[in-house]
């Protein structure tokens, strides 16, 4: 895997020598755009694989599944809660984490929320915002897709302390938990798709234009 | 003679009553709705029906593109929100062009906001307080939606004052605004072959969509 970011951090200076773009939020626009039609090919894959999960499981199974990672990012959104000066909503996540693995046999169930302590949804890419660093040129890379330079740093620094990356002892257990996180992940998103593709001309700009304004509201908590 | 020598005796009555002041306040209300109680009454409204109707549940387009037109997009004001995601060259377009860029965007809309409601899945709304001056003649009024497991969604819906009411001009998902999204695609394609082309542009896309959606 950082021998992937490497290849990453190469493409990303190679295209840096040849700025593309015409739209003034996007510079690199020729590497974006063949960087999503890379991920698109990927997507004819991923994409079956979560409808297939979608449709053969029943929907309190997915609730549960998805409760679960749910769970163990709560832990992570805490931490980025405090660093950001929230200290309220750091407490909550701290409380959720508490409740829903005990009481919600391992974060399988959200009695938090039903508790009142509202999920939250924090990165370290949103924290550094919170502290002033901008936001940087918008690239769209192979695999984790949009990401301001900023935000690809953050991710880098989310990706570096994912809990269940760093399970060592039990490399099947691992390698099925990050196989069903991606997949539950992509299937959550299988509904605002069609949506986003009734709505948008080119798919390229709409998610471009959805990404660079939800961040920017995500930051001040207006999302 | 009987009714006006009830209303003389029974008004010393009504004048005790400090409240009938708020009762009259009530009824200039009612006259004209309140833009947080419009958007309260409407989602409220439709996602009663979406709630019982089976059918629009399963995704039923013609039902729900119906109910959305019937309940929801009456108290949408098409050309406000066409002029602002067609952005500055709004002004070049003549009358007859306005009115057909309009109506397209409006189906455009229309199935869009379909789309949308098919996901919803008994999600509760939560309504935020609204902040507002009585002379202001714009307005968000700030929703969430409410899914246990996920942070809450916000839904904004900026509203404008007009004669016959409060009429919505944006509405913003998670902080990203719906007439907002159209606006590159749309003077990219008015630089490249203008507003005759845009408006070639929005009747393909409806073509397209209807073709997929039956």
């Amino acid at each position: 895997m950082k021998r992937f970011f490497c290849v990453i951090c190469v493409l990303a200076a190679l295209s840096g020598c040849a700025a593309t773009g015409t739209h003034p939020d996007d510079p690199y626009e020729g590497f974006n755009r063949a960087m999503f039609s890379f991920n698109e090919g990927l997507d004819t894959v991923v994409k079956p694989v979560a409808e297939g999960y979608e449709t053969l499981t029943p929907l309190p199974i997915r609730v549960v599944i998805g409760n679960f990672f749910g769970n163990i990012g709560d832990v992570w959104i805490s931490v980025n809660n405090f660093l950001q000066g929230k200290v309220e909503a750091g407490f909550s996540d701290i409380g959720r984490v508490l409740v829903n693995s005990t009481f919600g046999f391992c974060g399988i169930f959200d009695f938090a929320s039903e508790m009142g302590l509202e999920k939250h949804s924090e990165d370290f890419g949103q924290t550094l915002g919170v502290w002033g660093v901008e936001s940087g040129p918008y690239f769209f890379w192979p695999i984790i897709g949009p990401r301001t330079a900023r935000d690809t740093f953050g991710w880098g620094v989310d990706f570096a302390v994912d809990p269940v990356r760093r399970i060592r002892h039990d490399n099947a257990t691992r390698n099925t938990l990050i196989g069903v996180r991606t997949i539950e992940g992509r299937a959550r998103l299988l509904q605002a798709e069609k949506v986003l593709d009734s709505a948008s001309f080119d798919k390229y700009n709409t998610i471009r234009n959805m990404y660079l304004n939800g961040r920017a509201a995500a930051i001040k908590d207006e999302d | 003679m009987m009714k006006s020598l009830c209303l003389e005796l029974l008004l010393p009555f009504f004048m005790l009553f400090p409240s009938v002041p708020a009762f009259a306040d009530d009824l200039l209300v009612f006259a004209e709705e309140a833009p947080d109680a419009l958007v309260k009454r409407v989602t409220d409204e439709v996602l009663e029906i979406v709630r019982q109707d089976k059918d629009i549940q399963s995704g039923n387009t013609k039902k729900i593109l119906e109910l959305v037109e019937a309940k929801v997009f009456p108290h949408f004001d098409f050309a406000h929100m066409t002029a602002l995601a067609v952005g500055r060259d709004w002004s070049r377009a003549t009358p007859d062009q306005k009115k057909r860029l309009a109506d397209e965007f409006h189906i455009l809309l229309v199935r869009t906001y379909s789309n949308a409601l098919t996901a919803y899945r008994d999600q509760s709304i939560r309504y935020r307080a609204l902040k507002r001056a009585p002379e202001d003649t714009e307005v968000l009024v700030r929703t969430e939606i409410l899914q246990p497991g996920s942070k809450p969604i916000t839904l904004n819906y900026s509203l404008e004052k007009h004669d016959d009411g409060w009429k919505v001009f944006d509405v913003a998902v998670a902080g990203v605004s719906l007439v907002g999204n159209y606006r590159d695609a749309f003077s990219t394609e008015v630089r490249a072959n203008g507003i005759d082309g845009l408006l070639k542009m929005l009747v393909d896309k409806n073509k397209q969509l209807e073709a997929s959606q039956k």
